[in-house]
């Protein structure tokens, strides 16, 4: 389809091949294989137990593998993790945690401060400036323990955006927030995008995902269908990626009808 | 704005804590003191008050052996406790200290004498084997990690009380100190001892100072650790492995049984008293070893006293004075925050009541008749006379004879009230779809707590409306300056 050019073609952003996952012998990801460039924003949608989560995992080695591998710009994870940001689910860990808002953003720092060394000066503007960023701010000082459930997605996202990645996994970051919360959050995640970062993100609601990703992966044990969000969000994809559940089906039919697409 | 939030903020916990060690301090002494009555006379001619005089002046090797060794190891234990206690692993503690015993007994039996060496290297071994046993379990069969944890405990612990009554029984062995192990004796504290507490406690705490950062990245989130290459693995195992071997370096003062309390017990206590980490540690620190110290104090007023006991119950007393007289949430602050809202909620309601009445009346008199606020109040002109009483004595109404009037402060905060019921119920009516006659006991709640910032915002929204959604006047702001009803100045009844 492209025509090749003169120039060396640079490596992928983030290239999967093959890649399989499974706990305790139960296989929950099946050869998935993916390519995509730099300045992406990539929904990652499916069921239930569908392994989205996983998938996320597994690119950054948190789960081990059974087989396949992930590249980032042609290495190992290894080699360029500082070059790659993760939100992590909410309820991972605990709030009640001795900690303040800027400590827990400084923590995206920690990763290029290296060991034995302490935050600098420097590392404590650039928290500000992600905490500005999410509208947290005013709160840096605050016990995380008094945070809100959309507080604390903000917080995870300004400690995602301390760690100055190129490419970021979010798990379900819009998990559990208000709609203006949710509007911010997308502003970012575009922000991030148009600066030519690749994001993936796993969400759950399907009207919405459709607005907001401008590439989609559809995903259930392996990719039913990756690619621009126009051509894949299609109601035969998705019955494929939901299966036969109704509610979720008729959420589709829904959100196809909304946007005035195929019935 | 931003830095007056943040000097309060800090010069309130300060307060808070300056409080809290007052209280825990008193607590402390409160404990201490009749103990060192009651022993002083005990021991013949004033034995007691010599070992008093003997601890006091370190002047003995032996004293010096002790103070040093329970120093280090409850500062220890409370530091890494304190780790643990946020990272939700007390029960990890626990097994731990009851699966290094079997640790104990081989260090023993390696050159059948209680070098410390040995044993620590026995014992923090056991630990570590029983720690990896935990997760081994977690992760290859469905069981969770408190039962895991449980069965771990209970059989590492067996082998090692086996492995011990055996040992006492070989003839070549000379066994005498291994009965401290289940139970403690600080005394038995030798220089040899006291050099392998010190090294530990060293690496304890270069670790911590060292790795701060990366301990609080890996204790608070893990997976984000790992995902930005921290060593996260070095450190839980290093962090594993120096609880281990503070827990051995502890087992000879505290014992197998009651180590794991000098683990949680000063770093519970510290986190009551501080939402901040690194106070936390350093006041878990400070508390495990002044734990370790009066409880060693104690053991050494009287024979065959334990230390292990003595040293948890110290650590239980300062923590049982945070739980009580600790400001921040305290039994006692919580108990006089609640006792004066419903004294005061009381209060309200009586001062609510005298309005209805002279509400009724048109505000045409003074005061009104007890008779009349019983009558409203469906209770004994007695029980509403002990009412206005109180209101009497806190500056609210005056009580004369059988008639109540309101004086200035009280008029208005009776109007305030009835304010704050009336805007409420008209909001609920109206804005929140409730029906006129299910938003009465919503109101009665609500009228005790609504600030002015919220009573402006609801009058606002409510267009200043005039009246309840029973008809009722809602008194305004002007009506609160202006009337001057219920004065003792108007007209006379």
């Amino acid at each position: 389809m492209n025509a090749p050019t003169a120039s060396p073609v640079p490596p992928p952003v983030v290239e999967i091949h093959d890649l399989t996952v499974a706990y305790r012998r139960k296989p929950v990801l099946w050869g998935v294989d993916l390519t995509i460039g730099p300045g992406k924003l990539v929904g990652i949608i499916g069921p239930n137990g569908a392994g989205k989560s996983t998938l996320i995992k597994a690119c950054m080695g948190l789960v081990p593998t059974q087989g396949g591998w992930v590249r980032f710009w042609g290495r190992p994870f290894g080699e360029v993790g500082s070059r790659v940001g993760y939100v992590p689910q909410r309820e991972t860990v605990d709030w009640d945690f001795p900690v303040s808002v800027m400590d827990v953003v400084l923590m995206g720092r920690y990763g290029r401060i290296g060991l034995f060394r302490r935050p600098s000066r420097a590392d404590r503007e650039a928290a500000r400036a992600c905490l500005e960023q999410v509208e947290l701010l005013p709160y840096a000082d605050r016990q995380i323990s008094n945070l809100s459930g959309g507080q604390q997605q903000r917080v995870f996202l300004a400690r995602a955006l301390a760690q100055e990645a190129e490419v970021y996994f979010m798990d379900e970051p819009f998990a559990g927030v208000d709609a203006a919360t949710e509007a911010s959050i997308v502003s970012v995640l575009r922000t991030l995008r148009d600066r030519g970062c690749t994001l993936f993100v796993v969400h759950h609601d399907l009207p919405t995902a459709r607005q907001y990703f401008d590439h989609l992966l559809l995903l259930n044990l392996n990719v039913v269908a990756f690619g621009p969000t126009a051509e894949v969000f299609t109601a035969e994809l998705l019955q494929r990626t939901y299966g036969g559940r109704l509610t979720l089906l008729s959420e589709v039919a829904q959100a196809l009808g909304a946007q005035g697409g195929p019935r | 704005m931003k830095a007056g939030r943040e000097t309060r903020g800090g010069g309130g916990s300060r307060r808070r804590w300056g409080a809290a060690r007052v209280a825990t301090a008193v607590l402390a002494a409160a404990l201490l003191l009749p103990w060192a009555h009651a022993a002083a006379p005990a021991g013949p001619d004033g034995e007691g008050l010599a070992q008093v005089w003997r601890f006091l002046r370190l002047e003995d090797a032996a004293v010096r052996h002790v103070v040093w060794g329970t120093l280090l190891l409850g500062g220890t234990c409370g530091l890494l406790g304190g780790f643990m206690v946020v990272r939700r692993m007390a029960l990890v503690g626990d097994a731990l200290s009851h699966a290094v015993l079997p640790g104990v007994a081989a260090g023993f039996l390696w050159n059948m004498s209680r070098d410390p060496v040995a044993i620590l290297v026995g014992a923090t071994v056991a630990g570590l084997v029983g720690t990896a046993f935990v997760s081994a379990l977690c992760r290859t069969t469905r069981l969770k990690e408190d039962a895991a944890l449980g069965l771990v405990l209970a059989s590492f612990f067996a082998v090692g009380l086996c492995l011990l009554s055996i040992i006492q029984r070989l003839p070549a062995a000379n066994a005498a100190g291994l009965s401290h192990f289940l139970f403690g004796q600080a005394a038995a504290i030798g220089p040899a001892d006291l050099r392998v507490m010190a090294i530990v406690a060293g690496v304890v705490v270069l670790f911590v100072v060292a790795l701060y950062k990366e301990l609080v990245a890996v204790s608070f989130d893990a997976a984000f650790a790992r995902s930005q290459g921290l060593p996260a693995a070095f450190v839980h195992h290093a962090f594993m492995f120096l609880l281990a071997a503070s827990v051995v370096i502890a087992l000879q003062a505290v014992g197998v049984v009651l180590v794991s309390a000098l683990l949680v017990t000063p770093a519970a206590t510290a986190y009551l008293l501080t939402r901040r980490l690194s106070r936390l540690l350093v006041y878990a620190a400070l508390l495990g070893a002044v734990a370790g110290l009066g409880g060693a104090f104690l053991s050494f007023l009287g024979p065959g006293l334990p230390t292990g006991p003595l040293i948890v119950l110290v650590a239980s007393a300062t923590f049982g004075g945070a739980v009580l007289f600790g400001t921040r949430e305290g039994w006692l602050v919580r108990f006089w925050r609640q006792r004066a809202g419903v004294g005061q909620t009381r209060r309200e309601n009586t001062l609510k009541s005298m309005y209805h009445v002279a509400e009724r009346e048109g505000f045409a008199h003074a005061g009104i008749t007890l008779e009349e606020l019983a009558t409203r109040r469906r209770q004994t002109v007695e029980e509403v006379r002990a009412l206005g009483a109180e209101l009497h004595r806190h500056g609210m109404a005056r009580l004369e004879r059988d008639l109540l009037s309101f004086t200035p402060e009280g008029r208005r905060r009776a109007g305030e009230i009835v304010r704050n019921h009336r805007l409420w119920e008209l909001y609920l009516t109206r804005s929140a779809n409730f029906a006129p006659d299910h938003v009465h006991d919503h109101a009665e709640k609500i009228e005790h707590v609504l600030g002015e910032a919220a009573v402006r915002e609801l009058e606002r929204r409510l267009d200043h409306a005039r009246r309840d959604p029973h008809g009722s006047v809602i008194p305004s702001a002007a009506d609160l300056e202006r009337s001057n009803w219920g004065e003792p100045g108007g007209r006379a009844r």
